[in-house]
């Protein structure tokens, strides 16, 4: 039997390794880890990195979530909204457009008839502005939910907004499909010139809850 | 950095496994069809190009000192950057078949490609299987590498770039020119054009500018990423912990691909292998600010295998060999395989500022490409391969290694390519370095003054520091003088010192005289 592409790129891949030395390698791992800031100083620097990648970004409390992302909605002109299926409902309490709740029978192509989309995030890095969606959360839904639609509010409890990279990522869940944002789809293909919004959601509206 | 050093024990035991071959000769983008000095002759007569790559590496670089000098542990986290990789290449075989278990138990279906011409076969026929005679791509240099977009087109399957880069780059029927900003070429006007002409239906009020021209991609592409029903993709990183795979981009045509198809083909290089999800922290650091100069960059997607109700159902991972397992087997290349093609030697390299992407010949250009691309595909293949002239398109300043992530010493690697070249094809290599730079840098003495400066220790000492294998070009040089090797300064340094203005000057009144003759040389 001759030997399958598997067999072959492996044994190659080990003959190549016998042809000189392997010397032992212990990675150094002596940059930044397991950083805290104090409250106000990481909504501080998460902001400032927002707003530096273009999000716009609103603040709240548990007690006026709904009422910012009403306004954040308005704002926009928005009328018909999706949201995932296991969105806090009170969020909504003070919205009068339309609602659709998301589900997978739903083709994907359909959620481009939604002006903009509502979810949660699962956690966020203040240093690089970026916020982690967790595909596989009810709260946050399925990939093509926050894609296609031109608008997406997400919202973010100061809570979950980790100081750094590492400590980000020391929060996900490998095996789930997971989505990092910074700030809305953008180009610089065309003479170096930043566009916002190519294929993404042209509009990113941040809403950071300070007390949860 | 614990690479392995010191001369490869090639040829002298009995029993010593084969070299794994290279590239096949004659397929996919990893050889031009003109020698560098040549290419980069009728480049230089482009002023567009020289213009529009002049300001994009200048404002790139200054980006990317900007956010590299905020981290405090840059150099940290380059070291551990460097240590992952070389750890990487090390346990390469039990990583690879970590992935392939981790992405096989989630649902995916994982496919190996000894070379370029299996792995377009192993596409076409994954594509043939879900009926579309249409795919949507992700920019993705492994697919460009092996020229996947012309074979499918032979098979009558319509490969369409999504990037709008690479989109504008295929509409014109053109070859990408930086691995970043593959248009970086073209001006606004002349992109009007191209989707004037090719794009259907495009109104003909068409404003030529950045925002305008980004809407009419956006409305082209978006009705195909609505009925696309397979997508084809690279990875930048492949977790063999986790079998998650990983791809980063800015403007979510990955993230349509990635998740509205039915089915997903993703083509990854063997190397692109990490070991831990943990390493994500340092490489997610890394990447984005070495290579667009952001923090991070607008969007990154992880998937592990099929998620029953979220994107593609089917998933399949091809892993490529092509010649990777040719670089491996030698200390040059096992090194050259480190790179996470973030770009960021390019756009400080003064030869490729002038040149730009083209007069390379292969998908991989700058230094890095210069080094890896005759890693990957040989410089022996046909007589005046072209790709035995990339490792005489650099200055060897330094200024590569320095900006490099993950610490490969390119212009060492350069020197030790010379090396090899000037020893099968009998040339010397100072020679051949003069053809390339009298035709890039205009003044060649000055360039020849800098290459003695920078580059002459590494060349003379070789990677060792030692004086034990003399290459021939320099055999006279080193008898007749009892000088120690010059210390591995950086040319920048150097040029800084008064030692260093006084010999440019000298150089300079050297070169005035002898210009006319080495240009000529470099018809
Ligand atoms: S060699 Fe280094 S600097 Fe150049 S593209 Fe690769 S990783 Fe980036």
């Amino acid at each position: 039997m001759t030997a399958t592409a598997r067999e072959t790129v492996l044994r190659r891949v080990q003959d190549a390794l016998t042809r000189s030395d392997r010397p032992e390698v212990t990675v150094p791992r002596a940059y930044r880890t397991g950083r805290a800031l104090p409250d106000g100083e990481r909504l501080a620097l998460f902001v400032d990195r927002l707003v530096d990648y273009k999000a716009q970004v609103r603040t709240c409390t548990a007690g006026t979530t709904a009422t910012v992302i009403t306004e954040a909605l308005r704002a926009h002109g928005a009328r018909r909204i999706g949201v995932p299926p296991g969105l806090d409902p009170a969020w909504l309490a003070g919205w009068d457009g339309e609602v659709r709740t998301d589900s997978p029978d739903i083709p994907a192509p359909r959620l481009d008839v939604l002006d903009g989309v509502v979810t949660a995030s699962a956690v966020s890095c203040a240093e690089t502005g970026t916020i982690f969606l967790d595909g596989a959360a009810a709260d946050q839904g399925r990939r093509a939910l926050t894609l296609v639609p031109d608008l997406h509010v997400c919202v973010v409890d100061l809570s979950s907004v980790r100081t750094g990279v590492p400590e980000a990522v020391a929060q996900l869940r490998p095996e789930r499909p997971t989505t990092l944002i910074s700030g809305p789809s953008a180009t610089s293909d065309i003479e170096l010139e930043r566009v916002e919004g190519v294929h993404g959601p042209r509009t990113l509206e941040v809403v950071i809850r300070t007390d949860v | 950095m614990s690479t392995a050093t010191g001369p490869s024990a090639r040829g002298t035991f009995l029993g010593m496994p084969a070299v794994p071959p290279r590239s096949p000769y004659g397929t996919g983008h990893l050889r031009g069809e003109r020698t560098f000095p040549r290419a980069a002759h009728d480049e230089l007569g482009n002023e567009q190009l020289r213009r529009n790559l002049g300001k994009a590496t200048h404002s790139i670089r200054a980006k990317r000192l900007d956010v590299t000098g905020e981290l405090p542990d840059w150099e940290a986290l380059r070291d551990a950057g460097s240590a992952i990789k070389t750890d990487t290449m090390n346990r390469l075989p039990e990583l690879l078949e970590e992935l392939e278990r981790k992405v096989t138990e989630h649902g995916g279906t994982v496919h190996w490609a000894r070379d370029g011409i299996e792995a377009n076969e192993i596409v076409t026929r994954l594509v043939r299987r879900t009926g579309s005679d249409e795919v949507l791509k992700v920019k993705s240099m492994a697919t460009q590498e092996i020229g996947l977009n012309e074979h499918l087109e032979s098979q009558g399957i319509t490969a369409l770039e999504t990037d709008l880069a690479e989109l504008i780059v295929q509409l014109a029927d053109d070859r990408p020119s930086h691995i970043l900003v593959p248009a970086i070429h073209r001006n606004r006007d002349e992109i009007r054009e191209i989707f004037l002409r090719q794009i259907p239906g495009v109104d003909p009020a068409l404003a030529a500018t950045p925002a305008e021209l980004a809407a009419a991609a956006r409305a082209y592409l978006r009705e195909k990423f609505m009925t696309a029903k397979v997508a084809v993709s690279g990875a930048n990183f492949g977790i063999a912990e986790t079998g998650t795979l990983s791809v980063v981009e800015s403007e979510g045509n990955g993230r349509m691909c990635l998740t509205l198809p039915e089915t997903l083909i993703t083509v990854m290089g063997i190397e692109k292998v990490l070991p831990r999800f943990q390493d994500l922290e340092v490489f997610l650091q890394l990447l984005p600010r070495s290579s667009t100069g952001e923090r991070m960059n607008p969007y990154t997607s992880l998937w592990t295998g099929v998620t029953p109700g979220d994107g593609p159902q089917d998933f399949h991972l091809v892993l490529l060999d092509n010649g990777r397992t040719a670089a491996l087997a030698d200390t040059i290349g096992r090194e050259a395989l480190n790179c996470i093609r973030c770009s960021a030697c390019l756009n400080v390299c003064p030869v490729y500022e002038r040149t730009g992407g083209h007069a390379y010949g292969s998908t991989y250009p700058g230094p890095i490409g210069a080094v890896l691309t005759p890693q990957l595909a040989g410089m022996h293949a046909a007589k005046d391969d072209p790709n035995s002239s990339l490792p005489y398109a650099s200055s060897l300043c330094g200024a590569c290694f320095d900006a490099c992530p993950v610490k490969i010493d390119i212009p060492s690697l350069l020197v030790e390519l010379r090396h090899q070249h000037t020893e099968q094809s009998g040339t010397t290599a100072e020679k051949l370095a003069m053809k390339a730079a009298a035709t890039v840098m205009k003044q060649p003495k000055l360039f020849t003054a800098a290459q003695r400066a920078a580059g002459l220790g590494r060349v003379v000492a070789g990677r060792s520091g030692t004086f034990s294998h003399l290459p021939p070009p320099f055999r006279g040089w080193s008898d007749s003088r009892d000088t120690p090797a010059p210390p591995k300064q950086s040319f920048r340094s150097w040029f800084a010192s008064a030692d260093g203005a006084a010999a440019m000057r000298a150089a300079a009144q050297d070169g005035a005289r002898h210009t006319d003759d080495d240009s000529q040389e470099a018809q």
